[in-house]
């Protein structure tokens, strides 16, 4: 009478523990391992984890070379407290066109002076009045992605080589 | 006015003949401890009106210019050094501080008839009571920022570049003082529309 009872238990408890070796590689699948993580790092979802350490701004006070031409060149200095709202714009206090003789700063290109129909205006233009919509700082940071971008300038020696393509 | 000049004659007249019933030592030793009572209590009243917890008694203080330093380096840094209220705002040597202190009776009338107190009111006068900063920091050679910062101790050898250059430029030539390039340091700025070296 036991002995039936656990041979008709049987087909259900091998059921059980094939769907469960089945889910067990199923979600080690998943884990794609230590080299990426989500931005909330690997703390349990009922723990903090711990913050990163803020990374320093980079601060050589030299221009970087640009990628490409269209790119809005990157600050090399920090903006800490810098304050950027409609009362005031501390960035042009030193890169405004009548502040560049005392400051030594680069000016604001011509761009930054046009309406989107390209109308000079006499002053900023409103849509470019907000710096750090375009140009930021950069901090010394390791990358968090390998970055794959290839210069202009690499590409066309690539293709203007005898043979290549 | 003969009843006046009585009163003052009778004064005078008590006032240059010796004590009565008083004694020399009560006379001289009541006074000397009277006049450090006196003294005592008049410093320490001047102190205590000279600290932070003080200045942001007031809701107009706390609310408005406590909260904006509290996010700049003047409040929190990596060494822990951080400048009070009075510390930029309060001449450190006795006679200037007096004398702002005696100024500074505009700013409980003010208080009294809440002059500032609301954020609006305060953002509408904003321009002016900087602007009386600005030019105090400016006629007195930007004091109470050198009371920490020394231009001669200043090593522009670890300063970004930058800093480096326009500090031989224009600090140590005298050309400019700090005010002149650093305004809005500890407290956001008001509409600088107009203000020199701003557009």
């Amino acid at each position: 009478m036991k002995r039936t009872k656990l041979f008709k238990l049987m087909p259900a408890a091998i059921l059980a523990v094939g769907m469960f070796m089945m889910i067990v590689p199923a979600g080690s699948a998943q884990d794609v391992g230590p080299s990426i993580s989500t931005l909330r790092g690997l703390a349990p979802l009922d723990q903090t984890g711990s913050a990163p350490r803020i990374p320093q701004t980079e601060e050589t006070d030299r221009q970087r070379a640009r990628n490409y031409p269209e790119q809005p060149p990157t600050i090399p200095h920090k903006i800490d407290g810098y304050q950027l709202d409609k009362n005031g714009n501390q960035c042009l206090s030193c890169h405004a066109r009548t502040r560049v003789a005392e400051s030594g700063a680069p000016m604001i290109s011509v761009t930054h002076f046009m309406d989107r129909d390209w109308q000079a205006l006499a002053t900023v233009s409103p849509r470019r009045y907000f710096c750090n919509q375009c140009h930021v700082v950069q901090l010394r940071t390791p990358e968090a992605v390998e970055n794959t971008f290839v210069d202009v300038d690499s590409l066309l020696a690539v293709e203007s080589k005898p043979g290549a393509n | 006015m003969t009843k006046l000049m009585n009163l003052v004659r009778n004064f005078w007249g008590t006032m240059r003949r010796p004590s009565v019933h008083l004694s020399l030592g009560f006379l001289s030793i009541g006074g000397f401890v009277a006049g450090v009572i006196f003294w005592g209590g008049f410093n320490t009243a001047l102190e205590f009106t000279n600290t932070e917890s003080f200045c942001i008694s007031c809701h107009e203080m706390e609310n408005n210019v406590y909260q904006e330093l509290r996010t700049t380096v003047h409040f929190t840094n990596q060494s822990g050094v951080r400048a009070t209220c009075p510390d930029c705002h309060v001449p450190h040597d006795w006679t200037d501080k007096i004398a702002r202190k005696m100024q500074a009776s505009k700013e409980v009338w003010g208080k009294i008839f809440g002059t500032i107190n609301t954020r609006e009111k305060f953002l509408e006068k904003r321009l002016e009571l900087a602007k009386h900063e600005w030019s105090r920091l400016k006629s007195n050679d930007s004091l109470e920022c050198r009371n920490c910062h020394s231009a001669e101790s200043m090593d522009f050898s670890i300063q970004s570049p930058r800093a480096a250059e326009a500090h031989s430029t224009f600090l140590v030539t005298g050309e400019k003082t700090c005010i002149d390039c650093h305004k809005g340091i500890a407290h956001t700025l008001p509409n600088m529309a107009g203000v020199k070296g701003w557009n």
